[in-house]
């Protein structure tokens, strides 16, 4: 579907859509918010790029298969609750570092936990819309 | 004062949106239901925005952006299926 209204309009929105991602993904831990509704977003704009330029766009868009970004994502979720188990703690304890970082706050577990989610509802999701659309 | 202007327009929204819901049930072409769920959801915005004001929550804003940004995909996805429908 070539729209130039479409085109165009995305030129502003994506951004704004991925920006707004990283700042659900970011503010997760204390505000509404966190690796799902983040991980949707930014498929949403993946999903727009797909429906204005074809399929073969947005997986370049992706840049990684979405099947291995779902893997990847849920090896990184597993792999946040493993600092937890080696300081004697249960698995999938929360641990945070003193130090706090411009942007993002504190870094912890909690976070890669996030961004494990994000990255398994990213490709989840992508990989969805782009074999529905390869389908037909 | 600003209780009665909040209560008046989250009356008038809610009429609004029986208005469309009435469209979406019987809108004679496919078309006409996208637009009315496209407008539910932007009346959508406006009501979680009003109802921010009226419980003193600015978290609720959060969601009717991230409401504004979701919303319009599925109208461009239906308008992509119809396109290819018609073709």
């Amino acid at each position: 579907m070539r729209s130039l209204i479409l085109n165009t309009a995305l030129r502003f929105i994506a951004p704004i859509m991925f920006l707004f991602s990283f700042f659900l993904l970011v503010r997760g831990h204390n505000n509404p918010g966190g690796g799902f509704i983040a991980g949707l977003v930014a498929a949403a704009a993946i999903t727009l790029y797909t429906l204005s330029s074809g399929v073969s766009y947005g997986r370049r868009l992706l840049q990684i298969d979405a099947r291995l970004l779902t893997g990847s994502g849920l090896l990184l979720a597993l792999i946040s609750g493993i600092p937890a188990i080696t300081s004697g703690q249960s698995f999938m304890t929360g641990l945070w570092l003193e130090k706090t970082i411009i942007v993002i706050g504190k870094l912890g577990t909690p976070i890669l936990f996030d961004a494990g989610v994000f990255m398994v509802v990213l490709g989840i999701t992508s990989n969805i819309i782009f074999e529905l659309m390869e389908h037909n | 004062m600003i209780s009665t202007a909040l209560n008046i327009s989250l009356g008038m929204i809610s009429l609004s949106m029986i208005l469309i819901i009435l469209r979406v049930l019987r809108g004679p072409s496919l078309a006409d239901r996208v637009t009315a769920l496209d407008i539910l959801m932007t009346t959508g915005i406006g009501f979680i925005a009003i109802y921010s004001i009226y419980s003193n929550n600015d978290i609720f804003i959060d969601v009717a952006v991230i409401l504004a940004l979701i919303a319009f995909v599925g109208t461009i996805a239906f308008s992509y299926f119809i396109n290819r429908e018609n073709r």
